[in-house]
């Protein structure tokens, strides 16, 4: 089959039409919606976004060229153009080899030194530097919902996370249900959930805004509706969320964490009291499969 | 007598009962038109039993591609739920969740493992100068092993249920507490029965490229394809093993109620991730070794020269198969290993990049120079380095454990290695498919329908994956049936689906492509050309199609690219023949391949007398084939001087 030249032109242009038309709605479209791991609104999320540029930005060093050099050496050297030079028996240039063996070793190099650095000032287990006093969040992923206690504060809520802003976040973090991974993008990365043990991340809201949070992996038939929403505000608000709640008539104790924790799908957001007495509760969920 | 089977195994849902109907349907249509056109005893003698790698490699590729219809039907089904976005419509949870578990598991384990046996006995004896593999009714019965594992999956889809744990079905959810059904079972047998074939087919084509190379051919004469095989077939045999142990322990927790993976009682979830990914990571470097084997030869036929930098292309194989081993951490930074051990396999991940990045430059470089030709081969070629060089960008990025805590398990993951596994192993798959066919039919496939494909596949792949890409990095994670609408993730979700779709149309295209092509070829019969594309390589100094002794004369080689230098010498093999040994048919690893079905199928039912059956089925199958000493035949010297003027 011949396809004739204007036809070979025609479909060119709509191809660079189609293309350009894809990239400018692209960019209309990222432009009106959160596109939350680069919208950070935390201090690890900051720091991971600009990790991100940089390691991107390194690539781009190999990257970029390949790309060029794919489509020039293809087009230079095309069957048709007779008068591009042809060394049928150019097997190997030990200079040239050497030279792509090394440039890429050596940005690696540079990126393994961001990784040992990275690794360490970003690992979720370490606790972030402020004068501010901590806050404690245990965090219980449940079939198919969420668990946040306040040990210090005597409150807890499901599916909704207040927090001050401005205020370094500890969280400890099990399961009382299949694994699961806690992940507000807008603040920093995610770790997982795990029964009878228990994970640590670091966080720290910078802007007040309500952040979306998730599991990221699957853990049952309930999986998808384990939203949150992160609602990062003033210590004054977040201090009258808690005056409010600590007073409220809810209140989570071993009967009605037992009845939460059976399976229950897009439960609504909902905060609790929780009385001295049940300070432990984190641990006991814990221990409760550590018997042998 | 029926264990747990009842008649509630059977599904509920329509969809899946459409599936089933339409299954159901197809087999009878292909059943009622072999015995119309009485073709069972052709089938038979022809393809069922055979030992001849040459039938058993394009088995494996029906197979495969049987499976990709099925994996593709099934992601256009996640994608249909999730760019709906209405829980239960037109999937409930239950049911999409098996259903993004199966794709996984299908397009893994029977689509891209299915095309890489397929290539590698197709290929590997020809290239080597070889007649046959080490143990040819060893492959058969890898073959049907292989074949015994694609009929337990699906049949799981109209008895009973799949599982709806993901892919690797991590636990505890896929232990008994959580997924009490027979789901997980009939996973964890698909892929023992599937699995223990690809193990022996390994060992075998390992010991085939090692003891049966033509004479002449020293290792560092071997085409690159045949280095690329060795590479990913020693990761067969050191990674399998690790498969079949793990979901061994899996199964006892299952069966009974053992503590090796629960969270309770002992159990340590943890190592199943570990052990899994140990077998997982270098499974990847399996399916991608051989589509870098076959961009290899690709790019040198194609642009009429040695492929550039050889010995570096061979250290970098070894390079990867070595590093591949030492990663699997990096599929779970967010285990809170601690820093100091997310970096280590951060940094052996990413220096995974240098040898591949080395292999793309000596392909490059190869066509510097060159007179490239613009095939439908050489466009996948070209449509690969694109995509995998920009998922090899976004994998170098995962590889920072910091910035994989903010995409792990997100979309951005899942677009990851769709690109690595659709742009270099689909991608290659296509390019050998395309290059190879005039050898094994002696007709070459139409040109302009190939590139109709290849353009599809090219859009199709963009559309359905930079989505994807963007809504990780909007906070996406993978295998959501639903979400809150006010995120604004729906249209992207759309425009995959389109994508998807015009992937479909790519298919679509191939299916015309072949029929069109073989059509053509009866209407107006050309003579067959031994070598369509100026090959450099031993398999196209003989007849297209091969016969079934491959090499009339053992030939003899002292270069790289044997046959070019043959060519440029014009020296012709002799024509002194003597008799070859060629194995007779069995059908016994068919049977024996039976028997390992029976006892997949009994143990996931709990019918312990069938799986009894089974397994002294196999023995007994295997005992008799054992106990025979007549299994080859003579093709004598005449009758090969006959075929050979023929040609």
């Amino acid at each position: 089959m011949k396809i004739p030249k204007q036809a070979k032109l025609a479909i060119i242009v709509a191809a660079v039409v189609a293309f350009v038309g894809a990239i400018g709605l692209g960019v209309w479209f990222l432009g009106n919606h959160n596109v939350a791991v680069l919208n950070p609104a935390g201090t690890i999320a900051d720091q991971q976004k600009q990790l991100m540029i940089t390691a991107t930005l390194l690539m781009a060093i190999v990257v970029v060229p390949v790309l060029a050099m794919t489509f020039v050496i293809a087009w230079r050297y095309r069957a048709s153009n007779t008068k591009a030079r042809y060394s049928p028996e150019l097997t190997g240039n030990r200079w040239a080899e050497a030279v792509w063996w090394l440039i890429p070793l050596a940005i690696i190099v540079v990126l393994a030194s961001i990784v040992v650095v990275t690794s360490h000032s970003l690992d979720p287990f370490k606790p972030l530097a402020s004068d501010k006093k901590p806050l404690r969040v245990q965090v219980i992923s449940l079939q198919w919902k969420w668990l946040f206690l306040y040990p210090d504060l005597h409150v807890a809520s499901v599916n909704y996370l207040p927090v001050p802003t401005g205020t370094p976040l500890d969280f400890q973090l099990t399961s009382d249900a299949p694994m699961n991974s806690f992940w507000i993008p807008q603040l920093g990365g995610q770790i997982y959930t795990m029964s009878g043990m228990s994970t640590q991340l670091h966080l720290m809201a910078t802007k007040a805004g309500d952040y979306k949070g998730s599991s990221a992996n699957i853990s049952g038939a309930g999986f998808a509706g384990m939203s949150f929403m992160t609602h990062a505000t003033s210590q004054a608000d977040f201090d009258s969320w808690v005056k409010a709640t600590a007073n409220s008539g809810k209140q989570m104790t071993l009967d009605s964490y037992a009845e939460l924790a059976k399976p229950s799908e897009n439960v609504t957001p909902t905060s609790y009291a929780f009385p001295a007495a049940y300070d432990r509760l984190y641990d006991t969920v814990i221990m409760k499969y550590m018997s042998h | 007598m029926f264990g747990r089977l009842s008649l509630d195994a059977i599904p509920k849902s329509p969809v899946t009962l459409g599936g089933v109907a339409t299954m159901i349907l197809a087999l009878l249509a292909i059943i009622g038109l072999i015995t119309y056109l009485k073709k069972w005893p052709w089938l038979w003698k022809n393809w069922l039993t055979s030992l001849d790698p040459k039938k058993i490699g394009v088995m494996y590729l029906i197979v495969a591609g049987i499976m990709l219809l099925r994996g593709l039907g099934d992601a256009l089904l996640i994608r249909s739920e999730q760019a709906l976005n209405v829980q239960g419509v037109p999937l409930s949870s239950d049911t999409f969740q098996q259903i993004f578990s199966a794709h996984g598991t299908m397009m893994i384990f029977f689509v891209a493992m299915g095309v890489i046996f397929g290539a590698m006995n197709l290929l590997v004896p020809l290239m080597i100068g070889a007649r046959d593999v080490a143990f040819p009714f060893l492959n058969a019965a890898s073959f049907w092993l292989f074949a015994a594992g694609m009929v337990l999956v699906n049949v799981s889809l109209g008895i009973g249920e799949f599982q709806a744990a993901g892919w690797l079905a991590y636990p505890p959810l896929s232990e008994l507490q959580f997924s009490p059904g027979v789901g997980v079972d009939y996973w964890i047998w698909t892929l023992q029965i599937a699995g223990v074939g690809s193990l022996l087919g390994g060992i075998n084509f390992l010991v085939t490229i090692i003891k049966m190379r033509a004479a002449g051919m020293t290792l560092m004469k071997m085409p690159l394809f045949v280095w690329s095989c060795l590479g990913s077939l020693s990761l067969i045999v050191f990674a399998f093993p690790i498969l079949t142990a793990t979901l061994a322990m899996l199964s006892l927790d299952r069966l009974l109620g053992m503590h090796f993976f629960t969270s309770d009682l002992g159990g340590n979830p943890m190592m199943y991730i570990n052990l899994i990914w140990a077998w997982g990571h270098p499974e990847v470097y399996i399916l991608i070794l051989p589509a870098f084997g076959i961009f290899s030869v690709v790019v040198a036929s194609f642009t009429s020269k040695a492929l550039f930098g050889y010995t570096s292309m061979v250290w970098a194989i070894w390079g990867i198969t070595l590093l591949s081993f030492l990663v699997w951490l990096h599929h779970f930074f967010t285990m809170g290993a601690g820093a100091d051990v997310n970096a280590f396999f951060g940094i052996m991940t990413m220096v995974i990049a240098v040898p591949t990045g080395v292999k793309v430059f000596n392909w490059l470089f190869t066509m510097f120079r060159g007179r490239v030709r613009f095939t439908t081969p050489m466009m996948w070629f070209l449509g690969f380095v694109v995509t995998f060089t920009l998922g090899g960008a976004a994998g170098v990025l995962m590889s920072i454990p910091a910035i994989d805590f903010q995409v792990h398990n997100s979309l951005f993951l899942v677009a990851h290695f769709h690109t690595m596994i659709i742009g270099g192993v689909i991608f290659g798959a296509f390019a050998g498919y395309t290059y190879w066919f005039p050898k094994f039919t002696g007709f070459r496939l139409n040109e302009f329908l190939g590139k109709c494909a290849f353009w599809c596949w090219l859009v199709g792949f963009l559309g359905a994956f930079v989505p994807l890409y963007i809504l990780g990095l909007m906070g996406a994670t993978r295998r959501l049936d639903h979400y809150d609408p006010s995120l604004g993730w729906q249209w992207l979700f759309i425009v995959a689906g389109l994508g998807v779709m015009t992937i479909l149309l790519g298919v679509g295209f191939q299916i015309l492509q072949l029929g069109y092509s073989i059509w053509q070829h009866k209407k107006h019969p050309q003579p067959a050309e031994s070598d369509p594309w100026d090959g450099r390589t031993l398999e196209w100094s003989i007849s297209s199609p091969p016969k079934e002794y491959n090499y009339a004369v053992a030939p003899v080689v002292d270069t790289r690219d044997a046959f070019w230098a043959m060519k440029q010498s014009g020296l012709k093999p002799s024509k002194t023949y003597v008799g070859i040994e060629v194995p007779k048919n069995s059908p016994l690893g068919m049977f024996i391949a039976a028997g390992a079905f029976l006892v997949g199928f009994g143990v996931v039912w709990h019918m312990w007398w069938l799986a009894i059956v089974g397994i002294v089925a196999v023995i007994i199958f295997m005992l008799v084939r054992f106990m025979d000493d007549d299994t080859e035949r003579i093709i004598t010297a005449a009758e090969i001087e006959k075929m050979e003027t023929v040609r």
